[in-house]
């Protein structure tokens, strides 16, 4: 019972650090910057969340607000910081993403304060009964559900619409996809739409189920989201799902056997080490 | 006085921490995201036997030598995985490091180690020792850049593979930066214990790994007096900045982001493109 119990903890933190990291991944792939600041907007993303509910009682509106404001945040984050770089060596636009990312923190702790913020009326509180005293809470069913439904809608957006395929063969091949007319200044405006909107998402659930914001959210998604793309093998979307999912089951397991030894992050990173050093590509990274 | 004292001492230990970083990243152009992990082996190394009753000055060979063979090992990861995943691989190692100081009880745990006895040199007398081994290891780093090491240490920065095509036993020289990088960390960190009087996990996380990363890239990758002009301006920052008090950290963020994003070589490609202007009107 204490397994499948761990097995589910593993399945709901992975399903977040999937959406999180998914982002990245997006972002990696098209662009190879490492985006810390991403973890900033997945910060936004919880405040909007819980100010929209607190403000209107309804906790899908408020969803739908964060992931679209966050978007166009993470496309103005694009334009302001990234595009002026990109000529650059990439450890400058990942040091102005730290920056940006420290910043932020600041300024989320000027605007709505430094204890955080929390839900009047705290969405989905409730919980299943299943089999045997084994409880499953909305809020993390919706987690659960909630990512395999955008990521599947993801999927599909990818397969079969003109975008889709436009935003495929931008990231395989950036001048020849120019050269074929599609319009990849569009294609990474989306890009950094998609992901900042997933950050959003993972941000308004963290949010419900900690039911709290605090400015310093973002952290452990800053380097735990870095650390999975890296797994996944940078760039790599299957990749990114699978790292995320074992990251997610590992820590949960680990912090109740090895956790006397290491830590939570720790663990994560000796898992992200050892498997490095035999696939230095990452887990379904290209040679 | 004692307050110009214990600033140009912060100084110092971050010039030298700042440069042994910058004898990683901006000679051989192997990013490091997780610095501090090194800096702390050095520091837990010299707190634990200035504990254990061992005269200060003895602690610095052993610091440097325990940060040396991580680096070592560090070194080697860096043969097997490059670029992004090598600042990752770094950060990993911070991670694991402040992992497992916490959960050790002989090392201090959450609390750390406190209560180090003061340098038998005075206040004034360790200031110079700083100095000294700050100054030393610049001179150190500008005349191995002047040298033929410091001319393959650029092909490898520049590009790894036509170095190694050119004959350049590229992993020899990848293990000597580091080993030589992550040494003056440990040392740096023997200095950090002695000043500080303290030691504690906190004190040598991500954070400072990026706190350092960005003096190096601040002063301008490579270039040993631009690193350590920033070294000596960015750790003293906080104080300078007290008053604007409660912004301090965004003001740093802030900064940070500006300089890399309008002058992203850094303060040495500032002084050089007004020292091309002076001469072009002269």
């Amino acid at each position: 019972m204490l397994y499948l119990e761990l097995l589910f903890q593993g399945i709901v933190q992975g399903s977040i650090y999937a959406l999180i990291a998914l982002g990245l991944t997006l972002v990696y792939g098209l662009l190879r910057i490492l985006h810390v600041a991403h973890a900033a907007l997945f910060t936004l993303g919880g405040y909007l969340g819980v100010i929209v509910t607190n403000a209107t009682g309804s906790f899908l509106l408020a969803t739908a607000v964060a992931m679209i404001v966050v978007g166009f945040v993470g496309i103005a984050v694009y334009k302001l910081a990234y595009e002026p770089l990109l000529s650059k060596p990439p450890f400058i636009s990942l040091i102005a993403s730290i920056a940006l990312f420290i910043a932020s923190e600041e300024i989320f702790r000027i605007i709505f304060g430094p204890y955080g913020l929390s839900y009047t009326n705290p969405p989905m509180q409730g919980y299943f009964e299943l089999f045997g005293g084994f409880f499953l809470k909305y809020g993390e069913a919706l987690v659960i559900a909630l990512s395999v439904v955008m990521l599947v809608i993801l999927g599909w957006f990818a397969a079969n619409t003109r975008l889709g395929v436009s935003w495929r063969a931008t990231v395989t091949d950036p001048d020849m996809a120019r050269a074929f007319g599609i319009n990849t200044q569009n294609v990474r405006y989306i890009n950094f739409f998609i992901g900042s909107a997933l950050a959003a998402a993972a941000g308004v659930l963290v949010a419900m189920l900690n039911n709290l914001v605090e400015p310093s959210m973002g952290s452990v998604a800053s380097y735990k989201a870095l650390a999975i793309i890296v797994l996944g093998g940078l760039g790599s979307i299957r990749g990114t799902l699978i790292a995320a999912m074992a990251i997610g089951i590992i820590e949960s397991f680990g912090t109740i056997y090895i956790g006397h030894l290491l830590d939570r992050d720790a663990l994560a990173f000796a898992f992200l080490i050892v498997v490095l050093m035999i696939r230095p590509q990452g887990l379904l990274g290209a040679k | 006085m004692a307050y110009e004292i214990t600033l140009i001492t912060t100084m110092a230990i971050s010039i030298l921490f700042a440069l042994s970083l910058n004898f990683i990243t901006g000679f051989c152009g192997q990013i490091s995201l997780g610095h501090a992990a090194f800096m702390g082996v050095g520091a837990y190394t010299s707190a634990v036997m200035i504990k254990a009753g061992f005269p200060f000055l003895l602690t610095i060979p052993f610091a440097g030598t325990f940060a040396g063979l991580l680096g070592v090992l560090v070194g080697f990861a860096s043969l097997r995985v490059r670029h992004d995943f090598l600042a990752i691989t770094t950060m990993g190692v911070v991670f694991l490091f402040v992992g497992l100081v916490r959960q050790q009880e002989f090392l201090g745990g959450e609390v750390g180690i406190s209560g180090i006895r003061g340098s038998p040199f005075g206040r004034i007398g360790f200031m110079c020792i700083c100095l000294g081994l700050a100054a030393v290891f610049a001179m150190f780093s500008l005349a191995i850049k002047r040298s033929w090491m410091g001319y393959v240490f650029a092909s490898i920065a520049d590009n790894e593979d036509i170095s190694r095509v050119l004959g350049i036993d590229v992993s020899k020289y990848k293990l000597i930066a580091f080993v030589v990088g992550t040494s003056t960390a440990g040392i740096a960190g023997a200095l950090y214990t002695q000043h500080f009087r303290f030691v504690g996990p906190d004190s040598f996380g991500f954070v400072e790994s990026i706190t350092v990363l960005a003096m190096v890239i601040v002063g301008g990758i490579g270039s040993v007096w631009g690193v350590a002009v920033a070294a000596a301006f960015l750790s003293v920052m906080p104080l300078l900045f007290q008053f604007v008090n409660d912004f301090k950290i965004l003001v740093y963020g802030g900064l940070l982001f500006c300089m890399m994003r309008w002058a992203p070589d850094g303060l040495a490609g500032i002084v050089s493109r007004w020292i091309k202007r002076l001469r072009s009107t002269s």
